[in-house]
């Protein structure tokens, strides 16, 4: 599979103790369901982004398991607390057990 | 039915791009899915509260292919508990879950993202508490089917 950059944007990388953090991240991939057929009438095989983590300095803050009624291109948004300054780090892994990586750096001030 | 088989036929006919949408290419005489089965195993046999859980979703929509869902709980929680899990279900969908969003004690219980809908259906919601407590709700949703008129 070709290199995919995911993008992610937070509202802010400075945020005071306490404030909250909106996360948004999307990814491409063409979250294949398993349920089409080609054109020969042979079903297409699932291929699919299963396992999204988002972790804050090693710490789980949010994850999901996706199910092929996720949409292609998979987008999410969710919003935590940080209580010290760190690193995001986002794993997006596929049915076949590919890894997109991503990390982005908060300052708690 | 007939108005599906037509539809099918259409679809195979070429408008594949729309067909990528869940189920478009399912058994027209499939019935609900195994949800029910779905929450009780999400739940371990506990029987959810209703309410609370909130679920966002347009009243229509027009392309059954990417449908923007919100969950959020509700109402303020005691003390140290917070919300773990929240698992979406489509019951007209191929196949029942969607999603399961899992939260921590540093996240908000709140999450975004788009969904695939076969056709207009109760979309639900149900979300497990650190407390051991679940609350389900559900939420009807309209799908013009792969957004090309069907």
């Amino acid at each position: 599979m070709a290199e995919v950059k995911p993008r992610i944007r937070l509202d802010k990388k400075e945020v005071k103790k306490g404030d909250t953090v909106d996360v948004k991240t999307l990814v491409s991939h063409v979250m294949e369901t398993g349920l089409r057929k080609d054109s020969g009438g042979k079903l297409i095989p699932r291929m699919i982004i299963n396992t999204f983590t988002c972790e804050f300095n090693g710490k789980f803050v949010f994850g999901c398991d996706l199910e092929s009624a996720v949409s292609a291109n998979p987008y999410f948004e969710f919003k935590f607390k940080p209580i010290e300054s760190g690193a995001l780090k986002f794993t997006w892994v596929d049915d076949e057990g590919v890894r997109i990586e991503a990390t982005e750096t908060i300052t708690v001030t | 039915m007939l108005r599906r088989l037509s539809r099918r036929e259409t679809l195979a006919a070429g408008a594949g791009a729309f067909a990528a949408g869940l189920g478009l290419a399912a058994d027209p005489a499939r019935a609900l899915n195994d949800y029910a089965d779905q929450i009780k195993k999400f739940t371990g046999d506990q029987v959810p509260v209703e309410g609370r859980v909130k679920l966002e979703l347009p009243e229509l929509a027009e392309n059954g292919n990417t449908v923007p869902l919100s969950v959020t709980l509700d109402g303020p929680l005691d003390e140290g508990t917070y919300v773990q899990e929240i698992l979406v279900l489509a019951p007209a969908n191929p196949n029942a879950r969607v999603i399961r969003f899992r939260f921590s004690a540093a996240s908000v219980p709140e999450a975004s993202t788009r969904i695939r809908l076969a056709e207009t259906q109760d979309v639900i919601a149900v979300a497990k508490l650190s407390d051991g407590t679940f609350f389900q709700a559900s939420r009807q949703i309209k799908v013009t089917i792969g957004g090309c008129g069907g």
